[in-house]
């Protein structure tokens, strides 16, 4: 035993703190039948496939298909990410999963003042339509299912991917992926808004009502926890406001006249899979349970469909460390082994340098068969839910269960989700756990292997460079496209979206046909910042 | 004991918390904000997407003496070449600026030779920031 715990053995109050999740939940020695005891099977747990779903959605989970293994990636220019992508498809991946960069994800161009340094940095530069024919040539949209990390202009990175899908002659029907499009989850975590909350959540609206009418098989939204978590959230946490999130999409798109069942079946959501594997095997267990008995009884959906959580798990970024990083494909097989024993339907696991840079090819080539390993070699996959009946596993997803009903009671009362927001209430929860967490850390209750602990001298790991050359290359092209379309068209366009922005029709329509013209995405963001206005949030610690 | 001090015979390190670049994840600049602000320093946190221009233009007008950068998404160099230029021109080259985020080792001899007064990376203590602020090492 380390002096480290001898020393706190000794004292019974930091002794206690080792027995606590990360989320700081208190852990008993032991778990017994009485501890569940308030359980009924057919009620809270079921058969999987049966609600509510606890145990998953598909009666015999991975037996009939494994989960999607789909790696985020993306960097520098378009033509470099189609090669990365190409190479993963080659490898055995099952679908793709765009990450693009800031100027994008901020809806920049990329030779605004505020993309200085940003161009092809965190993910792929896609300014324009013309740039997102290059990220998918030669690979057929009818054979590959995609998910976009877009958000605030989410609505135009859709239509450039129906448009490309139009060239190579599949129609919007035929398109299957995932779009994230969570506002919400921006303006508590990420911080990647343009507009003010309310203008953002019409917007979310327009596209869900175009998916639903155009495009059966597209995932309309990804609700997101994952950068709630990264933010420095708990589980119960990521859990509630997730959760709250999606009964806020919910509302907003039955309020606007959409009937629950046409819609709620191509809800999505993204959860992060942490550190602490057997609170975050019951957080995905209570994610399901909730969500059915939330749209069965608070919205009276009657699709099945429209009951069951489906979602994608990433395992979790921010528990990677710089120090010794081949240690991070441990920390990530058990998160992605917690996913998996959690019941999600697709899963990116991270690459073992993410804490130093984007990955190399052969780092992401190990994350992706660590998930191979989990699914070929482990058997886990053989039975459904094969920790339900546990009861400490059963224990915990009852206690996360109530602590997040206890939040949605709290974000009821004072108007929902987005009045929550505006009073920056979850952000200032998340805030405080986040603050607590270092704290931790930094007393060593919370102990980080080659980082606070086991620490040792190192040689640096090789990683990916993007230089600066990527940024200015950008530059061109979109000085050259700007120059080389029907300039006539693109202004029409734009004030034909500015017009919908200011009227209730949907948005959708003029999007594409800006885009058509090769409108980029900055233009079209500038002209619904135009009607909008921005979004600045209070700067408060 | 430490004796007592009037305000006025020591005045607090005034550093300001600046989120530049594009990048939205606030999660490390508002626990260092908050860790320097506990360990007595005075802190102003300028909120997200501050252009340098702004970030230096909050650091004459709060009379600060650090400038402290969370940059998580490789935009570091062309940002502090822009930060240490501006400082040069507004004749403020006494004030500290410090970096902290993913920084990539190669980038660090070139933030040295800018001036950039410490790099803080993942895994480092809030303590070693704020020893690093309080204490300024000797100047050259």
């Amino acid at each position: 035993m380390s002096k480290l715990l001898q020393e706190k053995d000794a004292s019974g109050a930091a002794a206690d703190a080792r027995f606590t999740t990360i989320s700081g939940r208190s852990v008993a020695a032991v778990y017994r039948p009485q501890d569940t005891r308030e359980l009924d099977y057919a009620r809270d747990l079921a058969d999987p496939g049966q609600f509510p779903y606890t145990r998953g959605i598909h009666e015999t989970m991975y037996r009939g298909k494994v989960w999607t293994m789909r790696q985020f990636a993306g960097f520098g220019s378009a033509a470099q990410t189609n090669a990365r992508f190409k190479y993963l498809l080659e490898h055995g991946g099952g679908g793709l999963s765009v990450a693009f960069d800031l100027p994008t994800l901020m809806g920049r161009d990329p030779d605004h003042p505020l993309s200085l340094g940003e161009v092809g940095k965190c993910g792929v530069a896609v300014s324009s339509l013309r740039d997102m024919e290059t990220l998918f040539e030669g690979i057929p949209l009818d054979k590959v299912t995609t998910s976009m990390t877009i958000n605030s202009p989410a609505a135009m990175l859709l239509a450039f991917y129906i448009l490309v899908g139009e060239q190579e002659g599949v129609g919007p029907e035929a398109l299957a992926g995932t779009l994230q499009a969570d506002i919400l989850k921006e303006f508590i975590a990420q911080k990647e808004y343009i507009y003010p909350p309310r203008p953002s959540m019409r917007i979310v609206v327009d596209m869900i009502r175009y998916c639903t009418e155009q495009m059966p098989k597209w995932n309309t939204i990804s609700i997101s926890g994952y950068h709630i978590r990264e933010a420095g959230a708990t589980a119960a946490q990521e859990l509630a406001f997730t959760l709250r999130d999606g009964i806020e999409y919910v509302q907003w798109c039955v309020d606007a006249g959409m009937d629950v069942d046409s819609f709620a079946p191509r809800l999505s959501f993204f959860f992060n899979s942490h550190s602490d594997f057997f609170e975050e095997i019951a957080k995905f267990r209570a994610a399901r349970r909730i969500w059915a008995r939330t749209m069965r009884e608070r919205f009276h959906a009657k699709n099945p469909r429209s009951w069951m959580l489906r979602f994608h798990t990433q395992t979790a970024g921010v528990s990677l460390t710089a120090q010794q990083p081949y240690n991070n494909v441990v920390r990530t097989a058990l998160q992605a082994l917690a996913g998996v024993l959690g019941g999600t339907q697709s899963l990116h696991t991270n690459s073992l340098d993410e804490a130093l840079a984007l990955p190399t090819e052969a780092a992401a080539t190990i994350a992706l068969r660590t998930q191979q390993i989990i699914a070929h070699e482990s058997g886990v996959a053989n039975a459904a839910d094969p920790l339900g009946g546990s009861w400490l596993v059963e224990k915990l997803t009852s206690d996360i269960e109530v602590e997040a009903l206890d939040y949605f009671r709290r974000i009821d009362a004072m108007g929902g989700m987005v009045a929550a927001v505006e009073r920056g209430y979850p952000q200032r929860e998340i805030q405080e756990s986040a603050f607590r967490f270092q704290q931790a850390v930094e007393r060593k209750d919370k102990v980080i292997v080659g980082v606070n602990e086991y620490v040792m001298q190192e040689k640096p790991q090789p990683i990916l460079y993007i230089d600066e050359q990527v940024a200015d290359e950008q530059v061109a092209r979109i000085v050259a496209l700007r120059a080389s379309r029907d300039q006539a068209r693109v202004d029409r366009a734009l004030a034909a979206l500015k017009d919908a922005a200011r009227g209730t029709s949907n948005l959708m329509p003029p999007i594409l046909e800006a885009s058509r013209a090769y409108a980029t995405v900055g233009e079209m963001c500038d002209a619904l910042r135009e009607v909008f206005g921005e979004y600045e949030e209070q700067p408060i610690f | 004991m430490i004796p007592e001090m009037t305000e006025t015979a020591v005045r607090r390190t005034r550093v300001v918390i600046a989120k530049p670049g594009l990048d939205g994840h606030d999660r490390g600049a508002k626990v260092i904000a908050r860790a320097l602000r506990d360990a007595g320093l005075e802190v102003i946190y300028t909120g997200l997407r501050q252009s340098p221009e702004q970030i230096v233009a909050a650091a004459a007008q709060e009379d600060a003496d650090v400038i402290g950068l969370s940059i998580l998404s490789g935009a570091h160099l062309p940002i502090c070449r822009r930060i240490v230029e501006l400082l040069r021109e507004r004749s403020m080259d006494s004030v500290r600026v410090f970096v902290g985020g993913i920084i990539p080792a190669q980038d660090l001899a070139e933030l040295k030779q800018l001036g950039i007064a410490g790099v803080f990376l993942p895994g480092a203590s809030t303590q070693d920031v704020v020893r690093a602020i309080q204490n300024p090492a000797p100047g050259p």
